[in-house]
């Protein structure tokens, strides 16, 4: 039997899930903006409603454009299956709504993306979900906070904002001896420059929003499934294995093996909490993935020379960014993504918090706003704005201090971007 | 043969050459995972024969229950095994014995000794597969559900008998 190649990841990132429309051979994806989906007869309808077969009903749960971008995201991550939704934070919901019973407890990082440490912190404690805090660079911090209660860990794979490479394997180590899914959220870092289940991640989460979308226009998140997880094994995850109540009594794992955990997002999670991603977004991110490894690479390279400068220059104190040699993660870096560190990063100015106000105003091509992963190169000073909710405590413990500015460096020419940090620093 | 993969081309032939399907331990539980294959193959016009002892007489989706292989009224070309690895030997030899053309073992289930013996005889042997996924991924119908079919074609996918959703295999890829 011949082999079967394997097609590389800029051909996945363009074709993976993407076939002509069948009726009228359009080639690009075409944006199936229907609520609804008429049925090919009455036992095709009650086929669908018991999962016996597969195709869609509404667009709450299934899309056919939707269903383009979590095919391509499954085939990038290396998953079996993924679900795509509203925002990365509707994808987190959506995950520990799966996994977790009003009781339970999982372990996150506590050097997060500021707005999920808000939702894990208060949102979910309304449902008697427990976060236990853990600090990303220590493993064994982790394995501290595990209980019979626990029932995920979580970790960004490049931490926003603190600039930290996630050693995956080592709590990956963690989470199979507590017998606990990882779940990697890989917003920052994308599959361009890291795969995490290539590292031991079990569930990976996106913001499609930043570097997939890529363009600043659209809101999305997806879930994938890397199908390494023993549900039944497990025993401890009952909207997988136990009998389904609104599904005739079905068990999940059993009847979708592995990718039965993006099916129970979908079926379950999506279904009744509702947060689905519009068509059109859908269409807008798949669009910016056909180019995500073209762009990643550019980022990283333009952001590797604006560290750099930076790093010299008399007004800042320091640079967080693990491209750079001497920085504390350059080694994880190394060896976790060595195509790049990614584009955002933070730097510390030696005039404080009222020297950050002051760059952040006096910027000309840099934006000043709330997002990462544009084409467009963007600030932001986070005491300020993103982290502004948290305790003084939680702020500096997420990297985000007084005197801390982040950048998320874009596609433009180098030099521009460096030329606008430049006049805008000699007005601090 | 590797049966720690099979090639896309392997599994399609397999689904495109034969259309008549014994099904050894199809249950009359609907929410069996065997019940939900058992119907969507039915829907791809597939003949499914389901075989199971404590039902044969009976009917499963309209169609008449076999206590074994060996009382099964016509040819049959597939035998989808839905039963535990350790029952797998003697459904195998029963397999060979009518002329079967592929024995084929669910998710889960793999017995190496049984394989061998089949290919001897002659027969395609699928393990650790489901009949049900291998189609819908096969003809792309998986994707409505998000899943890594793991096939890139810039072809148009093939619209099954009745068109709308449902797709079907194409011979020639």
């Amino acid at each position: 039997m011949s082999e079967e190649r394997t097609p590389g990841f800029n051909t996945l990132a363009i074709h993976a899930g993407a076939q002509p429309d069948p009726s009228t051979g359009a080639r690009v994806t075409p944006i199936y903006q229907t609520t609804s989906f008429v049925f090919d007869d009455v036992d095709h309808a009650a086929a669908l409603f018991n999962l016996e077969t597969f195709g869609n009903i509404y667009t709450r749960i299934t899309n056919p454009t939707q269903a383009v971008l979590e095919e391509r995201m499954a085939a990038l991550e290396g998953g079996t299956a993924a679900l795509a939704v509203a925002s990365g934070h509707a994808a987190q919901v959506i995950v520990l709504h799966t996994l977790m019973e009003p009781g339970d407890e999982f372990i996150a990082g506590r050097q997060l993306y500021g707005g999920s440490i808000n939702q894990f912190g208060q949102a979910f404690a309304k449902f008697d979900w427990t976060v236990k805090w853990a600090d990303t660079t220590d493993a064994e911090s982790f394995r501290a906070q595990v209980t019979p209660k626990t029932r995920a860990i979580f970790v960004e794979s490049i931490a926003n904002p603190g600039g930290i490479i996630t050693d995956i394997e080592a709590i990956a180590a963690v989470a199979k001896e507590a017998g606990v899914p990882l779940i990697v959220d890989n917003t920052l870092a994308t599959p361009y420059l890291i795969k995490p289940k290539d590292h031991g991640a079990d569930i990976i989460v996106h913001s499609l929003t930043k570097f997939l979308g890529g363009h600043g226009n659209s809101i999305g998140g997806v879930i994938v499934d890397c199908g390494t997880f023993d549900w039944i094994g497990s025993g401890r995850y009952p909207s997988l294995t136990a009998p389904s109540p609104s599904y005739h009594g079905i068990t999940l794992a059993e009847t979708f093996g592995n990718f039965a955990f993006a099916i129970a997002c979908r079926v379950l999670g999506l279904r009744d909490l509702g947060p689905a991603i519009s068509p059109f977004n859908a269409f807008l991110i798949l669009t910016g993935i056909e180019t995500l490894p073209l762009r990643m690479q550019r980022h990283c390279d333009n952001t590797l020379q604006v560290a750099e400068w930076l790093s010299g220059h008399d007004k800042v104190a320091w640079v967080n960014y693990a491209g750079i040699p001497t920085n504390a993660f350059h080694r994880l870096a190394k060896r976790y993504c060595p195509n790049g560190a990614g584009a955002v990063f933070t730097f510390g100015l030696k005039g404080g918090y009222d020297a950050g106000i002051a760059l952040v105003s006096n910027v000309q091509l840099f934006s000043h706003l709330a997002n990462i992963g544009d084409t467009r190169s963007l600030i932001i000073h986070p005491a300020s704005t993103t982290h502004r909710q948290l305790s003084d405590e939680h702020r500096e413990r997420a990297g985000a201090g007084a005197d801390v500015v982040r950048l998320s460096i874009g596609l433009e020419n180098v030099d521009d971007i460096i030329a606008d940090l430049d006049q805008a620093l000699a007005t601090v | 043969m590797d049966h720690d993969s099979y090639t896309d081309a392997y599994i399609r032939d397999i689904l495109v050459r034969h259309r008549v399907i014994a099904m050894v331990g199809a249950s009359p539980k609907e929410q069996r995972p065997s019940y939900f294959v058992m119907k969507y193959l039915l829907t791809k016009g597939f003949q499914v024969i389901p075989v199971n002892p404590g039902h044969a007489g009976k009917t499963i989706l309209d169609q008449r229950v076999f206590g074994t292989l060996g009382d099964i009224d016509r040819p049959v070309e597939i035998v989808d095994i839905f039963r535990k690895s350790d029952a797998v030997l003697p459904i195998t030899q029963e397999a060979i014995r009518i002329g079967a053309s592929v024995v084929w073992m669910q998710l889960g289930v793999r017995h190496d000794a049984a394989a061998s013996l089949a290919e001897e005889a002659g027969l395609k042997v699928v393990m650790n597969r489901c009949p049900k996924i291998e189609y819908g991924r096969l003809s792309g119908e998986i994707g409505w559900a998000g899943v890594n079919s793991r096939v890139l074609s810039s072809k148009r996918p093939i619209l099954g008998p009745k068109g709308g959703q449902q797709r079907a295999l194409r011979a020639d890829d």
